[in-house]
């Protein structure tokens, strides 16, 4: 199946992240597409390379940036929601790239299913 | 669109139903206002638009919002925005509206007023739910 996945909360106040990060591994391990990674509200924090969480716990930004690289996958942040939150090229990982919400809503089209991972 | 027939080798384009339930009151968390600007750049593509307003999301239609005293921007009004992209479809729930003591008269613009189980068949037939 082709899944696109949608992500409005930032890595660590919220699970949102993890689990989506949960999601999109294991459906890449039973076979399944992930058309597109979709970030937006707060889940544009999960693209900015300045983070720098404690070194005994799970690092988002790097998860996602290794899983997209690894898998080819995209993973697309919201312009109007990244500028908003101060996430611009200059502080995003590699892996990912800022563009417009109309790349959300072509991933419902396009995906079988978008699974939405919020508060 | 154009009629199809069989010497048509466009790819059909695909239309789905999409629907955009807002939950959140307007002011105290970004949703409502996020939510909106998903509705209207997604009413620029060819695809069946519904949004729905329930639990404290019904007070995001509100009439006579004032913001001043928390120094955020009033977005209540981009609301009427919704009828000149052709989105259409606005339900509310009845029960929400009850619950808060509002009628649809109380709102910002016209909508459908919908019984809980009425809504939940709607949704049913969506192909595409984006809640927030």
């Amino acid at each position: 199946m082709k899944f696109a996945v949608l992500i409005n909360e930032g890595p660590f106040t919220h699970q949102a992240s993890d689990s989506a990060y949960r999601f999109t591994a294991a459906a890449l391990a039973k076979g399944h597409e992930i058309y597109r990674v979709f970030f937006y509200n707060d889940g544009v924090y999960n693209s900015n390379r300045l983070s720098e969480p404690q070194t005994d716990d799970r690092n988002l930004v790097s998860l996602w940036s290794r899983l997209g690289r690894d898998h080819d996958i995209d993973l697309v942040v919201c312009v109007a929601a990244a500028l908003r939150r101060g996430i611009k090229d200059e502080v995003l990982e590699n892996g990912f790239r800022i563009s417009g919400l109309g790349q959300l809503v072509e991933a419902g089209i396009q995906a079988d299913r978008l699974i939405v991972f919020g508060d | 669109m154009s009629e199809m027939n069989e010497f048509d080798e466009d790819v059909p384009e695909i239309v789905k139903r999409f629907m955009y339930v807002n939950r959140r009151a307007p002011y105290g968390t970004i949703y409502a206002l996020e939510c909106l600007e998903v509705v209207l750049i997604a009413a620029a593509f060819d695809q069946d638009v519904s949004v729905v307003f329930l639990d404290d999301g019904v007070c995001q239609l509100k009439k006579n919002q004032d913001t001043t005293g928390i120094g955020m921007k009033n977005f209540s009004k981009t609301y009427g925005a919704l009828d000149d992209y052709d989105v259409e479809k606005i339900y509310v729930e009845k029960e929400s509206l009850d619950a808060r003591g509002l009628t649809a008269g109380d709102l910002v613009i016209p909508v459908e007023v919908m019984a809980a189980d009425e809504l939940r068949e709607v949704m049913a037939q969506q192909d595409v739910i984006i809640s927030s």
